[in-house]
C-alpha cells in the first residue's frame, strides 16, 4: 500500500525524528493539557487533523506562493483550520474543548504546525505532505499520550476516568501522588522520557559543551 | 490601583505564562543558552507583549465580542469566532511594525533585539496572552497591566533558566539527559518553585 | 520587474469569456510579482473567509444549545432532578427561573430571566455595584444588582431554591450554584460548574463525595445570619454546631477558604441575604 519512502516519512517522526524530543518542537501548548488521558487524546486528534490539513492546502498551492508573503499565507491557512478545530470541538466534544480552553486557539502558534508547512509541504506534492503531516502528528500524539497516561494514573488513580488504582479518598489503597497533576510533574516526565529515549537511540545523545577532563593516575598534567 | 499592582504580581509569579502554562515553551527551551540573548529575548517579548495585549483587547471589545459592533449599527453581530485569527494577524503586523520602527529609529535597539522579532510571532506566550485577556474579560486598563506582567514574567523565567544552564554545562549530566533532557528537569523544578507563590492575593 | 508579468497578463488572455485560460494566465504569472502576491492574498483571503464564517455559521446553533443544556444540567443536578435516564430537558421543566433584585430582596417582574446575563452585568458599571475591600470577602470586585434564581416547585409549595455563586479561590473564580431546601434555611446541594483549582486538590470541590456531605446542612440560625463553615480537616459530629460545619478540602487550604467565603458572602447581607429573609418571612 504504502512504498519505503511513503512509510519513512510516517515512521520517522515516532521515535528516531520526534518533533518534541529531538527537534523542540510543539511542546508550549500541549503539556498544560496533559493532566486527563482524555484531554490529550483530543488535543492529538485536533493536532493531527490541523498538521495534516495544512501540508496538504499548502502543498497543493506550493508553487503559487509569493516568497514575500509565505509566512503570512501559511498562518492564514493554520489559523482558519484551527477555528474550524475550535468550533467543531465546542459544536460536537463540549465538555473537553471546555476543559481545553485556549489550548485548542495555541494550536496556530504550534511550531510543528509552521515548521512542517514550511520545510516538507512547500517541497513536497499533497499525498506526501499529508503522510509527513500524520506521522508529525502522530509523534506529537505519542508523547502527549505517554505524558497523559503517567499524569492521569499517578495523580488520580483514573485512566480515561475510569478507576483503575483506589484512592484513599474513595476508600481504596492509592494515595494520588498530587505533584503529577500539577505543572512541574510534565517537565520532569518529558525530561526522563528524553532520558529513556536518548538511551534507546543513543545516536541522539548531545555533545556536552564543556567535557570534565578525565585524569587518570598515570597521566602526567 | 490596588487591583493593577494585584494583577501585575499575580501575572509575574503565579500565574506565570512559561512556567505554570507551558507558554512559548519552544523558545524558552532553545534561546537559553546564554544570558544575554535570554535578556534581549525577554526584553523584546514584553515590548511586543505591551503593545499586542491592549491592541487585541480593543479590536476584541470593539469590533469582535458579542454586539460589540453595537456603535455601527449592527447590535446583534457576534464575529467572537474570528478572534483567534485576528489575534494572530495583529500579532504578526505589530511585530512586523516594531521591527521596521527599531530599524528607522533605534538601531542599536534594533541590533540587539532584532533578531528575535521574527521568532516572536509564532511564540505562544504571545497569543496565549490574548486569548487569556478575552477569556478573562480584562478591560482596558487590567489588559495593559496584564500585558506588561505577563510579559515580565516570562522574561524573568528565560533569563533565569539561562542563569541556571550557564552554571550547569560545568556539570557532569549523565549522557542521555545532556541538553534538551536535564534543560526540562530543570524547567520542572523551576516551575515547582514558581508555585511557592500560589494563592498569593493582594 | 513589473512590465513583463503585465504583458504575460494581456497576452495570457485574449478571450475574456474563457475563464479558464484566465486562470491559467494568472497561475503562469512569475510569483513574485505584484499582481500575483496581490491575487494570491486576496483569494486565500477569500476562500478561508468563507471556510471559517460558514463552520461558524452552520456550527453556531449546536453550540449555543450546548451551552444552554450544560446551564441547565448544572442545574438540575444539584437540585438532584436529573432522573436515571438523564433527560436534562424533562428536568428541567420544573424548574422555574427568576430575577431577584438583590439589594431589597424583592422580585424583578419586569426583567424576563431568559435574557438575563448576570455574568455580564456583574462587569457593567451601570448594572453592578462595586463592592468595597470590606464587603468582597469573596474577592469579585463587583456584584450585579440582579440575580436570576431558579424555583423548583411540588404543587404549590416550593421544594428547592437554587442560587448561583461565585468568588475566589486558589487560581480561579468558581462559579456555581448553592441549592437550598424550602424552609430557605437547610442546604441540598452546591455544585461548581466552572473553576480552574489544582486537580486532585483544589479540584475536589466536584468530588461527589464531597458534595454529597452538604446535603442537609443548616445555612443560618435561628436569627437569621449565615453561619455556615468550611472547616479545615474533618468535622467533629459530637460537638454542637456540627451541623453548621463542612469538611474541608484535603490539602487544599485556600480553596477550601474561598469556598467558604464565597458563601457566607452570598448568603449574607450584600448577596442573598435580604431575599432568604423575605422568603422565609412569606413562608412561616
Amino acid at each position: 500500500m504504502l512504498d519505503r519512502e511513503q512509510r519513512k516519512v510516517i515512521l520517522d517522526p515516532l521515535v528516531d525524528n520526534n518533533p518534541i524530543t529531538l527537534q523542540i518542537l510543539g511542546i508550549c501548548s500541549a503539556l498544560a493539557v496533559t493532566t486527563t488521558l482524555a484531554a490529550s487524546l483530543i488535543m492529538c486528534l485536533a493536532l493531527t487533523g490541523v498538521v495534516a490539513a495544512s501540508n496538504v492546502s499548502i502543498s497543493m498551492i506550493r508553487h503559487h506562493v509569493p516568497s514575500s508573503i509565505r509566512i503570512i499565507v501559511q498562518m492564514t491557512i493554520i489559523a482558519s483550520l484551527v477555528i474550524v478545530v475550535d468550533q467543531l470541538l465546542k459544536a460536537y466534544a463540549f465538555d473537553i474543548a471546555k476543559r481545553l480552553s485556549v489550548f485548542v486557539g495555541l494550536i496556530i502558534t504550534n511550531c510543528i504546525v509552521l515548521g512542517r508547512a514550511e520545510a516538507f509541504a512547500m517541497k513536497n506534492p499533497p499525498w506526501m505532505s499529508f503522510l509527513d503531516g500524520i506521522g508529525n502528528g502522530l509523534g506529537y500524539s505519542l508523547v502527549l499520550i505517554v505524558v497523559g497516561t503517567c499524569r492521569e494514573l499517578l495523580g488520580s488513580g483514573t485512566l480515561l476516568g475510569y478507576e483503575i488504582l483506589k484512592p484513599v479518598t474513595e476508600g481504596g489503597w492509592y494515595y494520588t501522588n498530587g505533584m503529577m497533576l500539577l505543572p512541574p510533574s510534565a517537565f520532569f516526565i518529558i525530561g526522563l522520557l528524553i532520558w529513556g529515549v536518548r538511551a534507546w537511540k543513543s545516536e541522539q545523545v548531545e555533545k556536552p559543551e564543556y567535557q570534565i577532563h578525565q585524569v587518570h593516575r598515570t597521566e602526567v598534567i | 490601583m490596588e487591583a493593577y499592582v494585584s494583577l501585575f504580581v499575580k501575572a509575574v509569579f503565579v500565574e506565570n505564562l512559561a512556567l505554570a502554562f507551558f507558554l512559548g515553551m519552544c523558545t524558552f527551551l532553545a534561546i537559553s543558552k546564554k544570558i544575554e540573548t535570554a535578556i534581549g529575548l525577554g526584553a523584546a517579548v514584553i515590548v511586543v507583549q505591551v503593545i499586542t495585549v491592549p491592541a487585541n483587547n480593543l479590536i476584541f471589545t470593539y469590533l469582535l465580542a458579542d454586539g460589540a459592533l453595537a456603535w455601527a449599527g449592527l447590535p446583534n453581530v457576534n464575529l467572537s469566532f474570528l478572534g483567534l485569527i485576528s489575534y494572530i494577524g495583529v500579532i504578526a503586523a505589530m511585530v512586523q511594525i516594531l521591527e521596521m520602527t527599531l530599524d528607522r529609529y533605534f538601531p542599536a535597539l534594533y541590533n540587539a533585539l532584532g533578531i528575535f522579532l521574527p521568532l516572536i510571532t509564532v511564540n505562544c506566550a504571545i497569543l496565549g496572552a490574548s486569548l487569556f485577556m478575552v477569556e478573562r474579560d480584562y478591560d482596558f486598563g487590567e489588559s495593559v497591566v496584564y500585558g506588561i506582567g505577563s510579559g515580565f514574567g516570562w522574561a524573568l523565567a528565560i533569563v533565569l533558566l539561562a542563569g541556571i544552564r550557564e552554571k550547569l554545562k560545568y556539570s557532569d549530566v549523565p549522557d542521555g539527559l545532556q541538553g534538551l533532557g536535564i534543560t526540562f528537569i530543570t524547567a520542572g523544578l523551576m516551575s515547582l518553585g514558581f508555585m511557592a507563590f500560589s494563592g498569593i492575593q493582594l | 520587474m513589473s512590465d513583463s508579468p503585465q504583458e504575460q497578463a494581456k497576452g495570457g488572455a485574449p478571450n475574456p469569456s474563457g475563464w479558464r485560460r484566465r486562470l491559467d494566465a494568472v497561475l503562469e504569472l512569475p510569483n513574485d510579482s505584484p499582481q500575483k502576491t496581490l491575487i494570491v492574498a486576496v483569494t486565500l483571503c477569500l476562500v478561508c473567509s468563507v471556510v471559517v464564517s460558514s463552520a461558524a455559521v452552520l456550527l453556531r446553533p449546536l453550540q449555543l444549545e450546548n451551552a444552554a443544556l450544560d446551564r441547565k444540567r448544572n442545574i438540575v443536578e444539584v437540585a438532584g432532578l436529573l432522573g436515571s435516564d438523564g433527560d436534562v430537558e424533562a428536568a428541567f421543566e420544573r424548574v422555574e427561573p427568576r430575577v431577584v433584585d438583590l439589594e431589597s430582596g424583592e422580585f424583578a417582574e419586569d426583567m424576563d430571566p431568559a435574557r438575563y446575563d448576570q455574568r455580564k452585568s456583574s462587569k457593567d458599571p451601570e448594572r453592578s455595584i462595586a463592592l468595597s475591600r470590606d464587603e468582597d470577602i469573596a474577592g469579585i470586585g463587583r456584584r450585579a444588582r440582579y440575580s436570576t434564581v431558579y424555583f423548583v416547585r411540588d404543587g404549590d409549595a416550593i421544594r428547592q431554591v437554587i442560587l448561583p455563586v461565585h468568588g475566589y479561590g486558589l487560581w480561579s473564580t468558581l462559579y456555581g450554584f448553592l441549592s437550598l431546601k424550602g424552609d430557605f434555611r437547610t442546604v441540598s446541594g452546591l455544585k461548581f460548574y466552572e473553576h480552574a483549582e489544582t486537580p486532585g486538590l483544589g479540584g475536589e470541590v466536584d468530588n461527589p463525595a464531597w458534595r454529597g456531605k452538604w446535603d442537609g446542612k443548616i445555612a443560618f440560625d435561628e436569627s437569621g445570619s449565615a453561619i455556615i463553615e468550611v472547616v479545615k480537616g474533618v468535622v467533629d459530629e459530637t460537638r454542637s454546631g456540627a451541623e453548621h460545619r463542612v469538611d474541608g478540602l484535603a490539602g487544599a487550604t485556600l480553596t477550601t477558604r474561598g469556598v467558604d467565603n464565597l458563601l457566607k458572602f452570598w448568603l449574607g447581607e450584600n448577596g442573598f441575604g435580604p431575599f432568604l429573609a423575605r422568603m422565609r418571612e412569606k413562608e412561616a
